[in-house]
């Protein structure tokens, strides 16, 4: 008996387009994309810095470039979708058990956001905006 | 047991997947966009005010965490994700992204020591 398996076609490269759970997956993934490229612009800031005075305006100069601000537009909607995917499975990532009860989900999630609006507020206290 | 990098590189990926949703919004929304929107006052960015935020022990360690934690979790999460774009040479991809990871590191630190 020699009956060749079936094999169901899924392609390795585009899978991910079949079903919209499975587009919203990659896009949490892809969110890395987004916050690495923004992280190494925090990078190359900070070596302007070192740089100098006339460096470091320059950097300011191109990060007010309608071209920069288009790239913040997408990486600040790409870096909210991942606190939210990040905040809302920390119930399963860090269950939290006081005595003998489980803290509800919702508690440990709400928290997470509560204390994302106070960094936020504080980071924009700092900066004077 | 064989030896495993894993525990390392998980452990980069949590602190900094929490790290940058924390943080890297808020950061988005100062340095891409607000500077650039004219929303921020004049000398809020200036270069002296920014030296003396990264000349001090305390302001030098966030301006570390800012790049060090969001680039090694960008690294790990960008290998893993390749694996779903179906890129198969994960010793290659591995080797890029924790490669950048570390020029990012090694570039910040660089640049913190000698202000």
């Amino acid at each position: 008996m020699s009956r060749n398996p079936y094999i169901r076609p899924v392609s390795d490269t585009t899978w991910w387009t079949a079903q919209p759970r499975y587009i919203r997956y990659m896009a949490r993934e892809v969110s890395c994309i987004l916050i690495g490229a923004y992280t190494g612009v925090v990078t190359f800031g900070l070596f302007h810095l070192s740089q100098g005075a006339a460096a470091w305006n320059g950097f300011l100069e191109t990060l007010q470039s309608p071209l920069s601000i288009a790239f913040h537009l997408l990486a600040l909607a790409f870096a909210l979708y991942h606190t939210t995917t990040w905040f809302n499975v920390t119930p399963k990532a860090m269950p939290l058990q006081l005595g003998e009860t489980q803290v509800p989900g919702g508690v440990i999630i709400g928290a997470h956001y509560a204390g994302w609006a106070v960094v936020s507020i504080v980071v924009l206290f700092l900066v004077g905006a | 047991m064989a030896r495993s990098n894993k525990p390392i590189v998980w452990s980069l990926f949590a602190a900094g997947g929490t790290f940058a949703a924390f943080v890297t919004p808020v950061m988005i929304v100062v340095t891409g966009l607000a500077l650039g929107l004219g929303l921020l006052p004049p000398e809020a960015l200036s270069y002296e005010r920014m030296l003396a935020f990264v000349q001090n022990p305390i302001g030098k360690g966030v301006a570390f965490l800012v790049v060090f934690l969001p680039a090694w979790h960008a690294a790990h999460r960008l290998r893993i994700t390749a694996h779903d774009f179906g890129i198969r040479a994960d010793g290659a991809v591995a080797t890029i992204c924790y490669s950048l990871a570390a020029m990012m590191t090694l570039l910040a630190a660089y640049a913190l020591l000698s202000v």
